[in-house]
């Protein structure tokens, strides 16, 4: 079992210049739990590219072209209707549906893209048990980090006290 | 030389005032509210409560009226199909589109103070939008056959006409409404969390728990949270532009005169966004007060929303402007003569009330005294609001009732029904409103504190 050691901070400039400072000293920053987003954890995480446009913008083109699909095909050979003379797949005036639809389309791609990639809903993770965790949601700072292996627990404690960092407590 | 950096500025400045300088001050302020509710008078919210529950409940009865008997109880006879029902519903889409565009177009261009207003702005936009999508179907005659506009295979072997913009609005604002869902929803997560953390009793903690859907706030998360809204915002700006493009195209795509005019789309859009804000500025100085939220919703908040209202109000005159000099220099009889019934016709007392609401009244803003009188905001945006109701009515009444051929020139009178039916309305918005102040929060929790911090670094 993997034990962790987590710290608290009030601000977030604290705990990203914390979260620096122990990966210098061989610590693996495993997260950081914040009230809002803080500007630069990604350094920390993993910052790179995320798929998750791509899914909305594939969902949106996907959902348009099947509702242009429906237009095209009930008006061109499925029902035909020769209205004001104007051409069976009148495409501009289809454009309306799709676009509006093709949005919501991306929305909800999104929607489901965020909740698997960000593990929701998931009603129970250990990090809820660990005391003083529900304050990251209200105004404070938890960095979560991994000991080197190299340290017992109580050294790597005693090392980030030297650095000093207060508060600090187990985490299985 | 003045240099003093902004940092040093007064603290009035600020969108965030002293007595709320701290994260638990902020979430205290907006979650009290909804977990210790004892530590609240509720006599306002339940007199607001009982009296917009009475204007429901007299919209319930006009619809029935209105069901059983059918759309001869209104005022429209054969020249003035449309009525208060369409204008109505072109208000509450106006309405119904100002948040999402407040909220996204705010949040794409770095506006941080939004976070104050953005949440009821969006809260404000769902119940709008639904509320005006009731109209149309209303106004069908035969409203139970409304899922026609629907593709769906069929005994009768038939198939929306795509090129009606009766269909075009029908997807518009679904995928708009549940569009706004989405943003407003997402946007609610994390603050649910919060609340799920606050709460003391166990079912509140539950109820704030299921919402929250075990959110963490974990740097992944928080990172994958933001491209979603910030991406959401870049969708949400199109949308809502075509979603009252599409409406103005309603008008636009006919061949009446006074409506069938490019500017329409354009035009409705701004329209749009000057009753929105209006709108919001008359909820946000609601909302501040009964909940206490002077250090959060401040005097900038309205300063800064009465200079994008003097904005709209010009662009609005100028498209006034661009109507008659059109009519005028299109040369086309019925154009003109239309333009003369707007001014000197039936309708004209409606018609210089709206000119003095939308242009004159917003005017009062050029003075730095009237932005930063939270009254004087609020008298000139509920001015707006009725200027911007009296253009909707006057865009339907005056075409329809001077349109081509002189015999079927008719006046319209609205009858008790057309009246019921609209401040009904206003009620069940009002219900739905203060419902919703009871069970999510108003201002956004985790976006007032990001202000916050980002306001301590300067």
């Amino acid at each position: 079992m993997t034990r962790l050691l987590v710290v608290d901070f009030g601000e977030p400039g604290a705990v990203l210049e914390f979260a620096r400072r122990a990966r210098k000293a061989h610590y693996e920053v495993i997260d950081i739990y914040s009230p809002f987003p803080v500007e630069g954890a990604g350094e920390f995480v993993g910052g790179g590219p995320t798929a998750l446009r791509v899914h909305m913008f594939i969902g949106g083109v996907a959902v348009a072209a099947l509702a242009y699909g429906v237009e095209a095909w009930s008006a061109t050979s499925n029902y035909p209707i020769i209205s004001g003379g104007r051409p069976l797949d009148s495409w501009p005036a289809f454009m309306p549906f799709p676009f509006t639809v093709g949005i919501f389309g991306a929305a909800l791609t999104g929607f489901i893209s965020l909740l698997i990639q960000t593990g929701l809903p998931r009603l129970h993770h250990p990090i809820f048990a660990h005391e003083g965790f529900e304050r990251t949601t209200q105004d404070r700072f938890l960095l979560a980090l991994k000991p080197p292996a190299a340290m017992t627990q109580a050294e790597a404690k005693k090392r980030l006290e030297d650095m000093g960092a207060s508060n600090i407590r187990d985490m299985e | 030389m003045n240099d003093t950096p902004r940092s040093i500025a007064s603290q009035d400045e600020r969108w965030v005032l002293p007595q709320g300088r701290s994260y638990e001050t902020i979430t205290d302020l907006v979650s009290a509210p909804l977990l210790e509710r004892q530590r609240w008078s509720w006599r306002a919210w339940r007199i607001a409560f009982v009296a917009s529950l009475l204007l429901t409940g007299l919209m319930l009865v006009s619809a029935s009226w209105l069901l059983a008997q059918g759309i001869g109880v209104w005022g429209v006879n054969t020249t003035v199909v449309w009525g208060f029902a369409i204008a109505n519903y072109v208000w509450w889409i106006g309405i119904g589109n100002a948040g999402t565009l407040i909220s996204a177009m705010l949040l794409l261009m770095r506006q941080h103070w939004r976070a104050s207003i953005n949440r009821f702005a969006e809260a404000m936009t769902l119940f709008a939008a639904g509320i005006a999508g009731l109209f149309p179907i209303l106004h069908l005659g035969r409203p139970l056959y409304f899922y026609w506009l629907t593709p769906y295979p069929n005994t009768m072997a038939l198939w929306p006409q795509w090129r009606s913009a009766l269909i075009w609005d029908f997807w518009a604002i679904l995928s708009y409404i549940l569009f706004s869902i989405l943003f407003w929803y997402v946007g609610l997560i994390p603050d649910f969390a919060c609340l799920r953390d606050r709460a003391r009793s166990e079912k509140s903690r539950s109820r704030f728990g299921a919402l929250a859907l075990g959110w963490r706030g974990s740097a992944r998360q928080w990172r994958l949270y933001h491209i979603y809204h910030m991406t959401m915002a870049c969708l949400g700006v199109p949308l809502v532009v075509s979603l009252h493009s599409v409406v103005g195209l309603d008008f636009a795509a006919s061949l009446m005169p006074g409506w069938s005019e490019t500017i329409f789309p354009p035009y409705f859009v701004v329209g749009a966004m000057y009753s929105g804000f209006a709108m919001v500025v008359v909820l946000a100085a609601a909302v501040r007060w009964g909940f206490r939220l002077q250090a959060i919703i401040t005097i900038d908040h309205f300063d800064v929303m009465a200079k994008i209202m003097l904005a709209a109000s010009m662009i609005m005159s100028a498209s006034y402007l661009t109507e008659w000099f059109a009519a005028w220099y299109g040369g086309d009889p019925n154009e003109r003569s239309l333009v003369r019934f707007e001014f000197l016709g039936d309708y004209r007392v409606l018609y210089y009330l709206m000119l003095f609401c939308n242009c004159v009244v917003a005017q009062a803003f050029w003075a730095r005294a009237a932005r930063r009188s939270i009254l004087a905001v609020v008298i000139v945006a509920i001015l707006i609001n009725i200027g911007m109701w009296l253009e909707r009515i006057t865009i339907v009444w005056n075409t329809l009732s001077h349109d081509y051929a002189a015999s079927m020139w008719r006046v319209f009178h609205p009858t008790f029904w057309d009246y019921s039916l609209m401040f009904g309305s206003l009620g069940l918005f009002a219900l739905l409103y203060l419902t919703l102040c009871r069970m999510a929060p108003i201002v956004s929790i985790h976006e007032t504190r990001h202000l916050l911090s980002l306001e301590k670094q300067t």
